[in-house]
């Protein structure tokens, strides 16, 4: 059991100082609630404006501190940087290909059933007829491109959204992300499972401007002859 | 009374394949006469420069929206009384009672198809 000092502290408040002295003479150990009661008479007796309550709050402030520095770390170790210049932009770019690709192949669908339908009068009446309707459920399939280019507007804006939130996230770190790359240089993101030699060719259609030219296709095939 | 096949038709979309897409189903239930706008506020021009016996409009453009040049043309002394199509994706029943709120005539949901877009022709324009 602590030993409580025998010498009154002259900077302790008479109070305090007594009921010390008291607890020193009895023959038993001080007992929790006696205890209890000298560190709360102590705390009481602080100058300035630190009371119990304070301590807590300041306690429960200091928990926070670590928590949040731990949630910046992990957000930081996150690259959210990277998300606002990479990913987002891909992703939106992939988007904006397929409503140009789309509208492209709609165009030339609708190009060839105007072609058609010019014809019609060069046909036998009722035959004409069949190809009219035939092109007129051509134009009406159409519709789609309008729809899912909409419905793909929906998703780019969302994305964009997101970017704003994020960039809005990587400017309150500051300059914390770089001091965390800097710190961390070897640090990995989390890597996608490793794919085999053939996966590793699966990347899918390229975008236009960085997809390869069939001239250009024919002319490494030629460097291999 | 019957439809005048001549007419001047101004279709509205920001979307080139839509607006290819009705012109086509306009010209093969005979209307010919069809201009185009991207927008609003393009369409509100085209207006003011010459004289239209319809609009068929998409909703959600910008910067002018079909439903602010609806409500542009309804405030105008000299096109308040132009019939006015709505055909959108916007679907929801607010959008329809706003639209009937600014004065539309009637109004087509897309995906649609030649024979809905007849019905609603006829019952602005009259049988044709």
């Amino acid at each position: 059991m602590t030993k409580i000092a025998k010498t009154s502290d002259p900077g302790m408040p008479p109070e305090l100082n007594a009921r010390l002295s008291e607890l020193q003479t009895q023959s038993r150990s001080p007992s929790r609630e006696d205890v209890a009661e000298v560190v709360s008479e102590m705390l009481q007796s602080l100058e300035g404006d630190l009371s119990e309550v304070n301590l807590k709050v300041y306690s429960e402030l200091e928990g926070l501190a670590k928590y949040i520095l731990a949630a910046k770390r992990e957000i930081a170790a996150l690259r959210p940087d990277d998300i606002t210049s990479e990913h987002l932009p891909k992703a939106t770019d992939e988007l904006d290909a397929i409503v140009g690709s789309t509208e492209e192949a709609t165009n030339g669908i609708l190009q060839a059933m105007e072609l058609l339908e010019g014809l019609t009068p060069q046909m036998p009446a009722e035959i004409a007829e069949q190809v009219t309707n035939a092109v007129t459920q051509v134009y009406e399939s159409c519709n789609f491109q309008d729809i899912t280019g909409q419905r793909i507007t929906k998703v780019v804006k969302t994305l964009k959204h997101i970017e704003d939130r994020v960039e809005a996230l990587v400017a309150a770190f500051g300059d914390e992300i770089q001091k965390y790359r800097e710190t961390h240089p070897h640090e990995e993101q989390p890597q996608p499972p490793q794919k085999s030699a053939d996966e590793k060719l699966l990347n899918g259609p390229q975008l236009p401007d960085d997809a390869g030219k069939q001239a250009d296709i024919d002319a490494l095939l030629a460097s291999f002859d | 009374m019957s439809v005048d096949m001549n007419m001047n038709i101004l279709i509205v979309d920001d979307y080139k394949t839509m607006l290819r897409i009705i012109r086509n189903l306009l010209k093969q239930l005979g209307f010919n006469n069809v201009d185009e706008a991207t927008d609003g506020s393009m369409a509100l021009q085209k207006l003011r420069d010459k004289d239209y016996g319809l609009v068929i409009s998409d909703w959600n453009m910008e910067p002018m929206t079909g439903i602010q040049l609806l409500r542009e043309v309804r405030a105008d002394s000299k096109l308040k009384n132009l019939p006015f199509i709505m055909i959108t994706a916007e679907s929801k029943t607010e959008n329809v009672v706003a639209a009937k709120e600014a004065g539309v005539n009637n109004y087509i949901v897309k995906p649609f198809n030649a024979a809905t877009l007849k019905t609603k022709l006829s019952s602005v324009l009259g049988n044709f």
